[in-house]
């Protein structure tokens, strides 16, 4: 452990009102509107719909309810990185483009084969994201102070474990869509509880891994230069991992089950700083894949597809080969949005997305979706860099990195770069609760930010003993 | 605690790359396999979300798209399928495309530079993409004509019929045809059955008799003789040729004979005139001998043998084979041997020489119009060179006006003077005892020529006629043909 880290930094001497930055996050909110209205403007024109000035109102709307959070980050974290909020927004905004264009292909369809049109999504990922914009005000509210969190580590814990295990144990007619058990069914709405099982999750072992990290520094045996964990640390390891199988025995999701999987492994080795953990995790993640191979047909079948898509196309090859046909398709400026036919691949509004933007949008747009994601993430770990806390700095991270390793599962999935998994493109994928949870995560994130970023004097000085100044988060200890 | 983020943040970055460079891969390496592929509907789907450019001939549409209710927004219909089949060709989901819907894809499917313009401004009015309207210079009555012609009596065989001064092509038949609506239907099974029932009929359907397949010429050849004989300088239309009923071909034992084996007149020697007029087969190849296989080849590529024409649709060349000694020559002379033409180029020939010797390129386009019909390219006759002087050309004509007077046969019409001449020409592996292919190519009137036609009927219209003759099969439906495009009605 480094120990400037562990130091609070010495207040400015004359605190002259640091930059917010708010500024520059309303300016690029309206830029994102700016693109966003654009793009519905080219939806409609190439999809041959009527262009009036309701889309123009659309946009406005848009931008109205970004405003709303613009202003909610103003008031609860004045702080808080200007450019996080930006970029969800201009995601968010063109995946509710991606899905209106979606619509518009299902009803056309429809209405060419003489039946009723299909209810469009459209509007149920409006209420969605109103929904995840009130949680963000929310969170944002309610945590003022992101160290508070790590007093509820336990609580978040369990109830991570019990969402994410609920919906294996429930009959398969309450959990079950798509052959993936991961679904709470109540009534019309369906709820997938693992998004915000990944919340807590990530909160628990961020919380836990700070109060522990001692315990897993310790020195184990020196083995190829590198010094190893001694046996009796392995058990949160083998915790993360036996969860992770779990979820894949329990609800057949080997995306959800290699995402937990990963955050948790990176997680620990950011706390602990040491190398051997990510081989110990590497050898396990090595050998759950080689026993989920031999035991589990369908891991098997993922991974025939992945090798040869197009080996049985018109079965289990068609999803991925309908996606690769239209990214080829979109090559590299793309058909245009709402010039291609995205709407021919299976599930094209929520597991390939990617390939619905890929196929309109071109290798350019994807590439410049992936510089969104991937700005939206660097700052996220930027944030953990200028935290001061150790707990914020493993919750930022393990936010952030959860949200990379989800792109890169769910992306790589959609283009034969690794077999395909069951996951959502943060923000732009058609799904309630991946929105919503994901609203919550970059809440966080913001509000980690805002820590950071913060002038320090805003913490009353408490006179302290000299000695409590070592031990700074020992004071936010969960008791 | 720092130093493990920064790394974490690097194998973000990586993981992103990675992403990215897969992406590159299947959308640059792969794309254009992936774009291709057969399994890949896409650009089918886009294909047939447009409304495709019609075909038309002179006020009648031949081919047309209209709104369907299925998965493919439009579907291609044909009017009078069997008539104009050959030429527009069909238009196929499964089997592609052929003819004017093949050659003149560009346009119809409204892709063309030539419709930039008119692309751009859909775009802006946001008026629906359509392609460009395709006008053909058939004349819908000689096209008719010809066609029930042939199909009456149940000929396989074509006829092309060219407006001499400027190629345009104003009847283009083949028989049998066969229909392409079922092959556009939108229903695979329909287009399957079709394509089967087509791929395999006999006599073939499915192809362009005058413009894709090449029949050995017969006597009509002698026109080219003539040609040659009359540009040398060497002859006039009173040179004395051999009227012996049969000669041996030089070097050989092989003999050749006049038809039937009938002497050229009662002379020892006939006219090059009376020769032509009773088509005397040892006559010209004496002369074919005289005149050296040099001048025959030049000739004949004048006239565009051997030239590959595209009328958008390509022509087969036509040819007169490798000539390898003058007993080849000798039967090369009378249009046998390894001579063979497209009923195109046949009619090339003697519209050459209505026209005066100046060739005219064929052609079937006569517009391309934008999609409110507004024309946007109008075709400008092309010469292609001369093949004969002037005088040539009218000293061939009196001897082919000759020609016509003497033919007996159906369908002559009062008060038009053709010039013609029949052909009459052995195929096949056991010559003697199959029907000869049976030819009639001609020009009217012979004094200001309108049309110049080509008729071809396979094996004389009947497997069991040894004994047809251009003269008594061919001719009437030339003539039938002719009284057409002249306005006769038929």
């Amino acid at each position: 452990m480094a120990a400037p880290d562990l130091r609070s930094e010495p207040a400015p001497a004359a605190p002259a009102p640091l930059p917010t930055g708010r500024g520059i996050e309303l300016v690029l909110l309206a830029f994102a509107a700016v693109l966003v209205t654009g793009a519905l403007v080219l939806v409609e024109a190439n999809q041959e719909q009527e262009l009036t000035r309701v889309l123009l109102f659309v946009g406005l709307a848009y931008l109205g309810l970004f405003t709303a959070a613009h202003f909610a980050v103003r008031r609860f974290a004045p702080y808080a990185d200007p450019l996080i909020l930006p970029c969800v927004a201009l995601l968010n905004g063109l995946g509710l483009v991606m899905i209106h264009r979606l619509d518009l292909a299902e009803i056309d369809q429809a209405l060419a084969l003489g039946r009723d049109a299909p209810t469009e999504l459209i509007g149920r990922q409006v209420a969605w994201t109103a929904i995840g914009l009130l949680l963000f005000v929310a969170v944002l509210w309610a945590v003022r102070d992101h160290r508070t969190l790590a007093r509820y580590a336990y609580t978040a814990g369990f109830t991570g474990i019990a969402l994410l295990a609920l919906p294996g144990l429930l009959p398969s007619s309450l959990s079950e869509v798509n052959g993936a058990k991961i679904w709470i069914r109540l009534g019309p709405v369906s709820i997938q509880p693992g998004e915000f099982a990944k919340i807590l999750l990530i909160i628990f072992f961020a919380a836990f891994l700070v109060q522990k990290r001692d315990l897993f520094s310790t020195a184990g045996r020196r083995f190829i230069g590198m010094e190893l964990p001694r046996a009796r640390d392995l058990a949160p390891l083998l915790l993360a991992w036996g969860m992770s199988v779990g979820v894949l025995v329990l609800e057949s999701d080997l995306g959800t089950s290699l995402l937990f999987f990963g955050i948790l492994l990176v997680l620990l080795y950011v706390a602990t700083e040491r190398v051997s953990w990510m081989l110990i995790g590497i050898t396990f993640f090595l050998g759950g894949c080689v026993l989920a191979y031999h035991l589990f047909a369908h891991v098997r079948v993922r991974v025939q597809i992945w090798l040869d898509p197009f080996a049985d196309f018109s079965g289990s090859g068609f999803q991925i080969g309908q996606a690769l046909f239209g990214l080829g398709t979109g090559g590299v400026g793309g058909t245009g949005l709402g010039a291609g036919r995205p709407d021919l691949v299976p599930f094209a509004e929520s597991d390939f997305m990617l390939s619905s933007l890929g196929e309109e949008l071109g290798l350019i747009g994807l590439a410049a979706i992936l510089v969104i994601y991937l700005v939206l993430i660097t700052r996220g770990l930027r944030s953990a860099l200028a935290v001061r806390d150790s707990f914020g700095k493993l919750l930022a991270t393990g936010l952030a990195f959860g949200i990379a390793l989800q792109i890169f599962i769910v992306a790589g999935g959609a283009s034969k770069l690794i077999p395909l998994t069951g996951l959502t493109l943060p923000f732009l994928s058609y799904g309630g609760s991946s929105l919503v949870a994901n609203y919550a995560l970059v809440a966080l994130l913001l509000r980690i930010s805002h820590a950071a970023r913060a002038p320090l004097p805003r913490r009353p000085a408490v006179p302290l003993p000299p000695i409590a100044e070592a031990g700074t988060e020992l004071v936010e200890r969960p008791r | 605690m720092n130093t493990p983020v920064r790394r974490v943040a690097i194998a973000v970055m990586v993981m992103i790359l990675l992403l990215m460079t897969n992406l590159t891969y299947v959308q640059v390496v792969k794309a254009s396999d992936y774009r291709n592929d057969p399994r890949n509907q896409r650009v089918l789907l886009a294909e047939y979300s447009r409304k495709r450019g019609q075909i038309s001939a002179d006020n009648q549409i031949l081919a047309s798209s209209v709104e369907t209710d299925d998965r493919l927004r439009y579907q291609r219909q044909y009017s009078d399928g069997k008539v104009y089949g050959p030429i527009t060709g069909y238009y196929s989901v499964i089997y592609g495309s052929s003819g004017i819907e093949r050659a003149a894809d560009s346009v119809l499917n409204g892709s063309d530079d030539r419709l930039f313009g008119r692309r751009l401004s859909d775009l802006i009015t946001g008026r629906d993409p359509s392609g460009g309207n395709v006008v053909l210079t058939l004349d819908p009555d000689v096209q008719q004509t010809a066609y029930d012609q042939l199909e009456r009596k149940g000929y396989a065989g074509s006829v092309v019929a060219i407006r001499p001064q400027t190629g345009e092509i104003l009847a283009m038949v083949s028989t049998p045809s066969f229909d392409p609506n079922p092959l556009a239907s939108h229903n695979s099974e329909q287009q399957n059955s079709a394509w089967k029932a087509d791929e395999s009929a006999d006599p073939p359907v499915l192809i362009n008799r005058a413009i894709s397949e090449t029949y050995p010429p017969g006597s009509t050849f002698k026109l080219i003789d003539t040609a040659a004989a009359l540009s040398s300088g060497r002859y006039t239309p009173d040179s004395q040729l051999t009227a012996a009923p049969r000669i041996t071909l030089q070097g050989t034992n092989t003999t050749l004979e006049n038809f039937n084996g009938n002497a050229c007149g009662t002379a020892a020697t006939a006219s090059l005139k009376d020769a032509l007029q009773r088509s005397c087969n040892t006559a010209f190849a004496q002369l074919g001998a005289d005149l050296g296989e040099q001048a025959i080849r030049d000739q004949a590529n004048k006239f565009g043998i051997g030239q590959s024409l595209t009328i958008p649709m390509p022509v087969a060349p036509s040819t007169i084979g490798d000539i390898q000694d003058t007993a080849a020559l000798e039967q090369s002379s009378i249009g046998q041997r390894d001579v063979a033409l497209t009923p195109l180029q046949n009619a090339m020939i003697v519209a050459t020489i209505a026209n005066g010797g100046q060739v005219m390129a064929p052609y079937l386009v006569k517009e391309i119009q934008s999609q409110e019909l507004d024309p946007v390219e109008t075709t400008e006759p092309d010469r292609l060179g001369r093949a004969i002087d002037p005088a040539v050309a009218q000293t061939l004509t009196q001897l082919m006006v000759n020609n016509e007077n003497s033919y007996s046969g159906a369908g002559k019409i009062t008060g038009v003077q053709i010039a013609a001449k029949t052909g009459t020409a052995e195929h096949g592996n056991d010559p003697k005892n199959t029907p000869p292919h049976v030819w009639y190519v001609g020009f009217a009137p012979a004094d200001n020529p309108q049309v110049a036609v080509a008729v071809l009927v396979e094996s004389g219209g009947d497997p069991n006629d040894l004994a047809a003759t251009g003269g008594a099969v061919a001719a009437p439906i030339g003539r039938a043909v002719i009284r057409a495009a002249l306005g006769g009605g038929q």
